[in-house]
């Protein structure tokens, strides 16, 4: 098969045809390898890894030879965003105080790809210790989508974040899957952003262990691939139960992929009316309806739900989210690893004004200082204890929901990609971008993205599904329903 | 109650003490880490990457220090929360890597508990009071910084970093020095008992932080200022002492009470501001995101209270009751874990040896162990920890001198030369054998009343005193081999 192909294939195509012997995982690995070197204008990697994905390909061609099993992920080259440590690559977090620095431990979820026979092809970018909706926070630079408006300008386009460069790398054809991380909807706005499939497990279904911290309770690792499949194959590789996480769930990875039905017959979908927003963009709103008869079609029953506490969210998210950040990146110090800046006559106090200021971009910077100020006495009350009321309340609306209904539908963002610097100056019109994601994190809840079509910019738009706790089966299987109907496949055209 | 009073220049004033004290948990590793624990090994040299605090490391609790901590609270009848939270305090410093200590503040492991001290050892059957104890909670330690290793920098020892130490509060309900230092020697005693700290202050494994305030009898509290790091009952006592004059002094000539924290200077024997509570830290305590509330089950408490052992008091009282010592023996023997170990053993042994019960021999064991043992070492110039110092050589001279073999001035001899040269236990002890032989004695007896035939007539003449005398020619006549009793008896027949 010619190169060119290759690429075109996702996780369970490349898995099998390596299985079956149609090509070698080495094959896979170099057709990889060569459209990340020739994409270096989407910004996408960091680092790029082509040794590490092709050692790996060449032992699963080994193992085949041998006639040994290949894996859950056997020959699939994948690319690891670059906040998760890998072992003797650098592991930036997109941030300058961490340029440089070289891990000496995997993290749980990249060791369990590499097990299950996945290569890296190397480190992607994201926001900056994952805080953005659009890539731009990234001390490397943005990543620049593949996706160009139907209007024949040129406008560099946000591939969402923070997991841009894993949504950029994959709707590119880079990569045919990657990691991310979802603390407020970056695994599922930026697969929304750019055509393809993502899922936030429940949290505790991946390990934490070895990811960069960005709000401990909230953050949780999933896929970002072609379609719903493949996201299921990669999501049973990436979980399980780790000691080493005291808020890992100690469950069983069900089996996801075998478990994949797209008949949604006896089963009931929420719609959640509160999410109907006044002055909603009206592509995005038909594509929701559009998602709800194709529910229909696919058997399920459409009820009307509420989650009365919706419009809270977000603030309560900001609160939170920050607040845990602002502690979670003390450590970053200049005294053990990373930047230090350690300016003539200086001491202690004084280093770690210099290192931080030195080494944390602006918008890491608000967010500690909006954490710092939520967590300080004479606040602590009326923010963090407030928001944390609220969360409760909202994954009370969840539970309410879910008494009446299987699965919710709504859509993953307010809009399709906007162009890079059109919100880059104001923070809150980028936060409100997470308004439809946020509310499953807060609630610990599965929740994928699949495409649904395109806008009339010609861009992606993504419906999002948000199930029960540990129900990843049912979020997969509606996917599934909308992906078999919504007949996406679309991709951007190459210009990089 | 307490009459002690600090006399100033106005009038009496009394003094109010509660203690912070931390106590390193006994564990073989950290709290939330596998590092191991033990003292004095090579800086850095037990140092987890959790402990470090690199990027993505995740803190997950160690059953056996929570164990510890329960059964300590239970060893003070303290409330045991079953449902518990860590809390992170937050603050910068070159020790402290993760930028947080993780504590407990909102809702610490054991709530509200007691300890009865004894206020004048040496008078076990003195007056006691009770002293409250508010709270026992969990955290971690922090490093150490070395500021003689290079001339311009410092550097930092991780090893202690992580590990587990319970801060026990007390209520403010001491009233002296006395009752400070007595409460912190009872602490240290229970804990020692409990095996949940090695109680080792010279080593760091146990400190206080000493509030000290004074007032008016009767009058509300005062200001008060927190002592920290004292690291033996004698300076705790010091502190109390020297704070509350201090006090006194400031409050006399005009001034106020700064509430502050202070360093205690042995060799001044006085206290230091450190900080005042106007640069005092911001802490933003929080929930820690990455650890579950901790909750405990009846069958771990069940087992945290049966491992119990018997604690001091009860000890002290059984030993006055059951054995018939008197109480102060008993409370000699029960001061230390060491102690009590040893005379145990020994009373075990010599019962089995003797066949006879422990209630007739426990006195003896006890005075051979806290007064004719402890002669022979203290004039040999050897602690208790001399090698030859062997239960087994022990009770063979304990039941040898309980049995009439040896008496008991020859055993303590047999036991210095034993314990300073290499003669054999059991022959030795053969060698002085008191005699019995009432044919020997009686010829004794007969030449010592013919050579001083003017004391017989002074002593039948009503000089009572003189039979000592008697005793004591016959018995060095016997070379110390005589049977004391024998020689009484014979004496008076002779003497009659």
């Amino acid at each position: 098969m010619m190169s060119a192909n290759l690429t075109e294939l996702g996780v369970a195509a490349i898995r099998d045809g390596v299985a079956k012997g149609e090509f070698t995982a080495v094959e896979v690995a170099e057709a990889f390898n060569a459209n990340v070197a020739a994409a270096s204008a989407l910004n996408a990697f960091i680092v790029a890894t082509p040794e590490k994905a092709l050692e790996a390909a060449k032992a699963t061609d080994a193992k085949r030879a041998a006639g040994q099993p290949l894996g859950k992920m056997g020959g699939v080259p994948i690319g690891m965003k670059d906040l998760f440590a890998t072992k003797g690559v650098q592991t930036t977090a997109a941030s300058h105080i961490l340029e440089g620095f070289t891990p000496q431990y995997e993290s749980t979820v990249s060791q369990k790809l590499w097990d299950a026979g996945a290569g890296m092809l190397g480190k992607l970018n994201l926001d900056q210790f994952a805080m953005g909706s659009s890539n731009e926070t990234s001390y490397f630079g943005n990543v620049i989508s593949p996706w160009r408006r139907n209007d024949g300008g040129n406008a560099a386009l946000a591939p969402g974040g923070s997991s841009g460069g894993s949504s950029a790398a994959v709707a590119a054809r880079l990569a045919p899957a990657a990691t991310g991380t979802d603390t407020g909807g970056s695994i599922r706005q930026p697969a929304a952003f750019v055509g393809i499939s993502g899922i936030k497990p429940t949290y505790g279904r991946c390990s934490r262990w070895g990811i960069v911290a960005f709000a401990s309770s909230l953050d949780q690792a999933g896929p970002m691939a072609r379609d719903v499949r493949d996201c299921a194959i990669m999501l049973e590789a990436m979980a399980g139960f780790d000691p080493k996480d005291a808020t890992s769930l100690n469950l069983p990875v069900p089996e996801w992929e075998a478990g994949l039905n797209g008949d949604l017959r006896g089963k009931k979908v929420g719609i959640p009316r509160e999410y109907r927003m006044d002055g909603m963009d009206a592509d995005v709103a038909a594509s929701w309806d559009r998602g709800i008869e194709w529910l229909k079609d696919a058997g399920a029953e459409i009820v009307d739900i509420s989650l009365p506490h919706t419009k809270y969210a977000l603030p309560a998210y900001y609160i939170i989210a920050p607040a845990e950040a602002s502690s979670n990146l003390a450590r970053y110090d200049g005294v053990r690893y990373g930047l230090r800046d350690l300016p003539d006559g200086a001491g202690l106090q004084d280093m770690y004004a210099a290192t931080r200021a030195a080494g944390f971009g602006a918008e890491v910077k608000r967010r500690i200082l909006i954490g710092t100020y939520v967590l300080s006495a004479g606040f602590y009350d009326a923010y963090y204890t407030q928001a944390q009321k609220v969360r409760t309340l909202i994954a009370q609306d969840f539970k309410n929901a879910f008494t009446q209904c299987d699965v919710i539908l709504a859509p993953t963002a307010p809009t399709a990609a906007f162009g890079l610097g059109e919100k880059s100056d104001d923070p809150l019109s980028m936060y409100l971008n997470d308004v439809f994601a946020v509310p499953a994190s807060l609630a610990g809840l599965p929740a994928m993205s699949v495409p649904a079509g395109l806008n009339r910019e010609g861009l992606p738009l993504g419906l999002q599904i948000v199930g029960k706790p540990f129900d990843e089966q049912g979020v997969l299987n509606a996917g599934l329903a909308i992906e078999a109907r919504a007949q996406f496949s679309a991709k951007p055209e190459k210009w990089w | 109650m307490s009459n002690y009073r600090i006399q100033g220049a106005t009038g009496e004033w009394e003094v109010v003490i509660g203690l912070e004290v931390h106590a390193q948990v006994t564990s073989q590793s950290k709290l939330f880490s596998g590092a191991a624990t033990a003292f004095g090994a090579e800086p850095n040299t037990q140092v987890s990457l959790v402990d470090a605090a690199m990027p993505g490391m995740l803190p997950v609790p160690n059953r056996e220090c929570i164990r510890q901590a329960v059964r300590t609270g239970m060893a003070i009848n303290a409330q045991i929360n079953k449902w518990s939270r860590f809390d992170r305090k937050n603050y910068f410093y070159a020790d402290l890597p993760q930028g947080y200590q993780i504590s407990q503040l909102y809702h610490p492991l054991v709530g509200e508990g007691t300890i009865e001290v004894i206020l004048d050892e040496k008078d076990p059957e003195g007056s006691t009071k009770t002293i409250g104890i508010e709270r026992i909670h969990v955290e971690q330690d922090a490093g150490k910084l070395m500021h003689d290793q290079h001339p311009t920098m410092s550097y930092v020892d991780l090893n202690r970093s992580g590990v587990a130490l319970m801060e026990i509060v007390s209520r403010p309900d001491m009233r002296s020095p006395a009752e400070a230092g007595a409460y912190l020697a009872k602490l240290r005693q229970i804990l020692r008992y409990v095996g949940s700290c090695d109680g080792n202050m010279d080593q760091g494994s146990m400190r206080a932080d000493v509030n000290v305030s004074v007032r008016r009898p009767g009058e509300p509290f005062g200001t008060r200022t927190e002592t920290k790091n004292v690291n033996s009952v004698r300076f705790v006592m010091a502190v109390v002492e020297s704070e509350a004059r201090r006090q006194v002094g400031v409050i006399e000539d005009g001034g106020q009470v700064v509430q502050e924290t202070r360093l205690y200077d042995p060799d001044k024997n006085e206290t230091r501001s450190m900080r005042s509570k106007e640069d005092a830290h911001d802490y933003r305590y929080f929930p820690d995101p990455d650890l579950l509330p901790l909750e405990l089950d009846d069958a771990f408490l069940e087992e945290c209270r049966a491992s119990l052992p018997e604690l001091p008091d009860a000890k002290r009282h059984r030993y006055e009751t059951a054995l018939g010592l008197s109480p102060y023996d008993a409370a000699q023997l029960t001061l230390e874990v060491e102690t009590f170990q040893q005379f145990e053993e020994m009373l075990d042994a010599v019962v089995k040896a003797s066949g006879k019960a422990e209630r007739d021999l426990a006195k003896r064991v006890a005075n051979w162990l806290l007064s004719e043992r402890a002669g022979v070492l203290k004039g040999i110039d050897q602690g208790a920890a001399h090698p030859k110092n062997t239960v087994a050589a022990n009770v063979a001279l304990i039941v040898a001198a309980n049995d009439g073999v040896i008496s008991g001035s020859k055993a303590k001899e047999i036991f210095a030369a034993y314990l300073t040269s290499d003669i054999d236990l059991a022959a030795e002890i053969e060698a002085n054998k008191q005699t019995s032989d009432t044919g020997a004695i009686e010829a004794a007896i007969a030449k010592i009343l013919a050579d001083n035939a003017d004391k017989v007539a002074e002593f039948k003449a009503g000089k009572e005193a003189l039979f000592g005398f008697f005793v004591g020619q016959t018995m060095k006549a016997m070379q110390g081999k005589a049977n004391p009793q024998v020689v009484n008896e014979l004496l008076r027949k002779a003497l009659a």
